[in-house]
């Protein structure tokens, strides 16, 4: 015993040690405390003020006291208009983020009211430049469609040929009648002929629409003048913005003309009759169409037409200016931009921070609570000290530990090699969530749990087609798909371990690689693996500044584990001699030949062992031959098991440590003792078996012990005995094993009631709740104590869930490892069909095209099924042999996260 | 198959099932309506919202804000949801969807008709009008001189048309012409989606059957107060109430002949339903009869979210967020007008 405690402390196996620490901060320095606290990042405030809405508390609405301070909706409004700013700055096609000065400490610090000032002015002169600039640009776009109505109903009005330039008509109306007296009786006629009716009283409307009205438009129009009209049209030739629309167009006047524009149709409309022209009018108005007149004079026209395209290139060089003006302001702003943005998100951190705190009993001070990690304890009261001194204040910052009921937050300090198994671990969390169906129902929730329940429906389903199917490709895109959706979910969900549990984690670093190369072993792939994961480890400072993928995203985090996989997979293949499927004699030379010189009968018959023992790993010689699947499945399977039953003894090793640490004599006696003597006397006779038939070479049927050892211990073992006294060991393990389980069972409740009613004896009355005065200084204090009810028939139910879980789980989980054998059972199999039906098979023919295709193929093959899915697909079977099978045996993960007032966190979250 | 929706429901449904149950948890409760009430200023209404599923439409208004705004921005966020659920949808539940906007179309069309006759700007009128219940041509509605022009221009391209069959006169429109038609395309449009709803049945039609017998039930009784003393004949009258419901056919002839609120009042007591509402007016009020029913009509609302597997849900939430919209403009317009006494008058709580 006193050796376990000697054993020298890993920082990794149980989270730091947290304190809660109470501050009593004076108003004065409150605001700079606080700030000087989140450029530390090393404390986790509590919100005291939960029960009160929003605009209840202090920081909210300015205070009689705090008249200087800012409050949060300030910083809220503040950040409204740097949004619109930065809107602007991104429609006008500048780029901030370049922009941006490289070094921006060198830069003088401004204050937060000035910032406040300057940020108005900007705004009301962006919003006034725009509604100069949106006005000209209407103007234009209108004269640009007027010149095109101009042109295009020009082409009608000729074609049409009507020259009577006798008439004139006047250029502000909008319909231009040739006779104004029409004859009503040959309205028909002049619908057949349009051309040489201008005598009988048509008028025309012309205008211009957007394309996709037109056909709506048509029928409209048809349907009111009840088809007494002619409807022509062409399209404009240019993209034109709508003037109407307000829609900033004139903002990014070049690119608008891309983005913000519609195809418009220029059409003129023939018709008769003062009613036609208020109804068509009214028409052209709910359409949104534009009308212009156009005099039937070609000559009038021409005019007209000269002076649109003056007028035109003046606004042109008016709008320009205009636009470099604006152009100029916005990159002053935007080389500020980022750095003002960062400035106000920080100052609503630190509001809405202060909004946590409380007032103390004179209104004079503060009083915050909050966890810290025990190291962190000197930083803090130095920063805190720094902020007294700087804001000049009287009194000092008072910084105290209290004591705490409430259980602590779970913090790791990770580096970047430990952080990707950490998010492993931690990931759990949400696997359990989701089990135990505690997502409740809202919006996003009920999504999350469709598709994941989705994943998991298709997961299962292909499962079950998969021992019939030895490809695992169709397992592998259920997996996937729940994993992927699972992983985008992870950050809104993920609940740590416990406080101060043992940390799987520190295990997982080295198990976690290691089954996943049982499952994916191939040095061949291996090598490609390694060089992937070597090209992210190092261009790490490279890729660890900028913004990558998703995808990349996740690559990148888990770039640590994936060099270990690699390095742990050609290790596997390396002792299962498999590089592509081709064997190499690395060690020496084999120990078996064939049996005649031609080797035609290896796969039939088999071969003859001539030599020593092949030193490391898998005989090459016995690719292809008859015993190669026998012996490889024998080896493997048992491998598995044995590995199997290794972790989860560790697994309830674990749980010893944990309940010794937590000092919890109860779980010792009644869970670890009978546990480990279950899994022992039962699986742990089975590796025993396994190892001595290895080392003996014996011929028995290791089944055939294990089934008849349950149905009829008492019989003699005849040849399949391994050693003398099998049969009595049998029976005291089965015996064992039998008493194990009761005893996991019943002592536990019935102890803990015993307990509950012993020191509650003689007491009639409850506890006396604190002070009133007391619970107004501090409510919701972490510090009082919850009242817990003990219900023994809950009690009783959860150990005897716990315990069937357990003995079930003893042999589901065993079966579950059989996974390790499955799978790379699949991935040598694979390989060997791309190797073999693929390459060999091309290289066959003596045709160099035939040859660079099967290359391909293989190439392809090897990439993307071997290399990337199977990664995946082993990926995920690890994960879940580390969270199902190893950490139920002794992780409880119902912790949460610490998460310390940051500013470089609150810097992450943004985007 | 009645009772066997369990089985074939989620294929096309429960996707929307559950974005709907989603989108009802995030109603505003009881508690978000009485800090609503006590803000002082429509930027404490806009604080208080940018904490519930209202915060991203509304996070990017400048600071002077209107009542408008905010409706306008609660409402485009029902419409988004909406077109979300609308885009996803398959037969027959798109169908089922679409005709929860027939109303607003029929109160649009109605709005721009009497806006026309009152010689409003178009443009303004269209600002107006419901989002749901627009279509495309509902611009041009402003050209058509009396019924029959109305509906052969511009309705027959609507969903609307087949409920014009019984108004197509080729009289001028007034005032009283135009709430006719509205009560009789309400009337046809209530008949036809009862319709429907008994054709998809199963719980639907169980439960659709309730909710719009009581829509009908209310506009026949809101139909005789307000044509009491008007020259609207009681065989007039009569032919407005749709052809189901709790008060059909015995109900209607008694609200028929009603000729003050009491009598109203008397008819309505026999049934049970009805009585509770109705027995919480003193005599000769009306003022809070609108309340009343609303609150009704909110508690059936919620209870269809009691059963599983039926398109009630859709209908019932699309109300309770219209509703709940109706709230947060009058506490707006209190807060607005510095009316906080009067707050409370008119809320339905919806938790």
């Amino acid at each position: 015993m006193e050796y376990i405690d000697n054993l020298p402390s890993m920082d990794l196996m149980r989270s730091e040690k947290m304190t809660l620490v109470q501050l009593i901060i004076p108003v004065e320095s409150a605001h700079r405390a606080v700030s000087y606290l989140g450029h530390l990042g090393l404390l986790q405030f509590r919100d005291l003020n939960d029960d009160k809405s929003p605009f209840q508390r202090t920081f909210v609405n300015q205070i009689q006291l705090l008249e200087n301070f800012p409050q949060v909706k300030r910083c809220a409004e503040m950040s409204r208009k740097l949004r619109f700013i930065k809107d602007h700055i991104h429609k006008a096609g500048l780029m901030p983020g370049l922009k941006q000065s490289p070094n921006p400490a060198s830069q003088p610090d401004i204050e937060l009211e000035e910032l406040e000032v300057q940020l108005a002015e900007h705004e009301h002169g962006l919003i006034e430049m725009n509604a100069n600039s949106e006005k000209l640009q209407q103007t234009y776009n209108e004269l640009l469609e007027f010149n095109m109505v101009l042109q295009k109903a020009g082409d009608f009005l000729l074609s049409s040929g009507s020259h009577a330039a006798d008439q004139e008509t006047e250029l502000d109306e909008n319909i231009h009648t040739i006779d104004d007296y029409a004859d009503t009786a040959s309205l028909l006629e002049q619908e057949m002929q349009p051309g040489p009716s201008n005598q009988s009283g048509v008028r025309f409307i012309s205008g211009i629409i957007c394309k996709s009205k037109v056909l709506r438009f048509e029928r409209m129009l048809f349907r009111t003048t009840r088809g007494n009209m002619l409807f022509n049209q062409a399209p404009a030739d240019d993209q034109i913005i709508d003037p109407a629309s307000n829609e900033m167009v004139s903002f990014s006047f070049f690119m608008g003309n891309i983005l913000n524009s519609v195809e418009k149709i220029v059409f003129v409309v023939f018709f008769s009759g003062e009613q036609a022209r208020t109804k068509i009018l009214k028409i052209c108005e709910a359409f949104g169409a534009n009308c212009y007149p156009v005099p039937e004079d070609t000559t009038k026209r021409r005019q007209i037409t000269r002076e649109v395209l003056s007028r035109l290139s003046e606004l042109e060089t008016t709008l320009e200016a205009g636009l470099r003006h604006r152009d100029k302001a916005l990159t002053s702003i935007g080389f500020h931009l980022a750095r003002w943005m960062n400035m106000v998100r920080r100052e609503k951190a630190v509001y809405d921070t202060l909004n946590m705190l409380n007032f103390d009993v004179t209104k004079k001070c503060l009083v915050g609570e909050g966890w810290c990690p025990i190291f962190a304890k000197t930083k803090i009261q130095e920063a805190l000290q720094r902020a007294t001194f700087d804001s000049n204040s009287q009194v000092g910052v008072i910084f105290h530990v209290m004591d705490s009921i409430e259980s602590p937050p779970t913090y790791f300090r990770t580096n970047p090699f430990t952080n990707a198994y950490q998010e492993i671990v931690d990931a759990y969390g949400f696997h359990k969530n989701v089990a135990v169906g505690r997502v409740c129902c809202n919006k996003r929730n009920a999504k999350i749990f469709l598709h994941f329940a989705f994943g998991v429906i298709v997961g299962w389903l292909t499962r079950l087609v998969k021992f019939e199917v030895s490809g695992n490709v169709v397992v592998l895109m259920g997996y996937l798909f729940g994993f992927c959706l699972c992983e985008m979910y992870l950050k809104i969900y993920s609940s740590v371990g416990r406080y101060q549990e043992a940390n799987p984690a520190v295990y997982t670093i080295v198990t976690f690689p290691f089954l996943f190369a049982v499952m994916f072993g191939d040095w061949g792939h291996g090598i490609c693996l390694l060089l992937g994961a070597l090209f992210l480890v190092a261009r790490e400072k490279k890729f660890g500044s900028q913004k990558l993928g998703s995808f990349m995203e996740m690559l990148f985090g888990g770039r640590y584990v994936l060099l270990m996989m690699s390095i742990f997979s050609i290790y596997c293949g390396l002792i299962y001699n498999e590089f592509f499927s081709v064997p190499f004699h690395i060690f020496g030379s084999s120990a078996y030949k064939c049996r005649d010189a031609t080797c035609s009968d290896a796969r039939i018959v088999g071969l003859v062992k001539s030599g020593e023992t092949y030193p490391f790993g898998v005989d090459p010689s016995w690719r292809g031959s008859r015993s190669e699947l026998p012996f490889l499945n024998s080896l493997k399977m048992k491998m598995s098991i044995l590995l199997g039953i290794t972790q989860m003894n560790l697994g309830i090793v674990l749980s010893y440590f944990n309940a010794r640490y937590f000092s919890n004599s109860l779980d010792i006696k009644y869970q670890f003792v009978p546990q480990i003597i279950f899994l022992n006397s039962l699986f742990g006779y089975l590796s025993l078996l396994i190892i001595m038939k290895w080392c003996t070479g014996s011929q028995a049927d290791l089944y055939h012990v294990m089934i008849y050892m349950f149905l009829s211990p008492f019989e003699d073992l005849g040849e399949n005995q391994l050693f003398r006294g099998q049969g009595v060991l049998q029976v005291i393990l089965l015996l064992l094993a039998v008493i194990a389980v009761p005893w996991m069972l019943f002592p536990k409740p019935f102890i803990l009631k015993k307990l509950h009613t012993e020191r509650f004896q003689g007491r009639t009355y409850g506890i006396l709740g604190t002070s009133d005065m007391y619970n107004d200084e501090e409510p919701r204090s972490a510090r009082q104590p919850h009242h817990e009810e003990f219900n023994f028939s809950e009690v009783f139910v959860h150990q005897m869930i716990h315990s069937i879980e357990f003995v079930l789980g003893a042999v589901s989980n065993t079966a579950s490892y059989l996974r390790l054998w499955a799978l790379s059972l699949a991935h040598s199999e694979l390989s060997t069909v791309f190797y073999e039906k693929v390459l060999l098979l091309a290289w066959g023919y003596d045709n160099l095209i035939i040859r660079l295709i099967g290359l391909a193929v293989f190439a392809f093959a090897t990439a993307f099924i071997l290399l990337m899915m199977e990664t995946l697909s082993a990926f995920l079977h690890a994960l879940r042999l580390h969270w199902v099978e190893f950490q139920n045996k002794f992780y409880s993960g119902d912790g949460y996260k610490f998460r310390p007032f940051s500013f470089a966190a609150l810097n992450d979250d943004e985007d | 198959m009645y009772g066997f929706e369990a089985l074939t429901f989620n294929i096309h449904g429960g996707y929307l099932e559950a974005i709907v149950r989603g989108y009802r948890s995030g109603l505003l409760t009881a508690a978000d309506y009485n800090n609503l009430c006590q803000c002082e200023t429509l930027d404490d209404i806009k604080m208080h919202l940018s904490a519930t599923e209202y915060g991203p439409y509304l996070q990017n208004e400048p600071s002077p804000l209107h009542t408008t705004t905010i409706v306008e921005k609660c409402t485009l966020k029902l419409v988004d949801e909406y077109k979300h659920m609308l885009t996803q949808a398959t037969e027959p539940l798109s169908t089922f969807l679409e005709y929860i906007t027939y109303g607003h179309m029929i109160d649009n069309v109605v709005l721009i008709v009497t806006g026309t006759l009152h010689e409003r700007d178009v443009q303004e009128l269209l600002e107006k009008c419901h989002p749901l219940g627009m279509f495309d041509s509902i611009a041009t509605l402003a050209v058509a001189q009396n019924m029959r022009e109305l509906y052969r221009l511009v309705l027959v391209d609507t969903p609307l048309a087949p409920y014009f069959s019984e108004c197509i006169t080729s009289e001028d429109l007034d005032d009283m012409n135009i709430e006719i038609m509205r009560n009789t395309l309400y009337k046809a449009y209530l008949e036809d989606f009862y319709r429907f709803c008994q054709k998809i049945g199963g719980a639907t039609a169980e439960i659709m059957s309730d909710l719009l017998s009581f829509e009908a039930d209310r506009r026949a009784v809101n139909i005789s107060i307000n044509s009491i003393g008007t020259e609207l004949t009681r065989d007039d009258r009569r032919k407005l109430y749709s052809n189901f419901g709790l008060l059909y056919p015995y109900g209607h002839e008694e609200l028929a002949v009603c000729e003050d609120i009491d009598q109203v009042r008397g008819a309505m007591e026999k049934y049970p339903p009805y009585q509770a509402i109705f027995s919480k007016l003193s005599y000769g009020e009306s003022q809070i009869l609108d309340k009343a029913f609303y609150e009704e009509e909110v508690k059936r609302l919620c209870l269809a979210f009691e059963q599983q597997f039926h398109y009630g849900v859709f209908f019932a939430y699309m109300r309770l967020r219209e509703q709940e919209i109706r709230n947060l403009m009058w506490i707006s317009e209190c807060v607005a007008q510095n009316q906080k006494s009067r707050v409370h008058d008119s809320v339905v709580f919806i938790f």
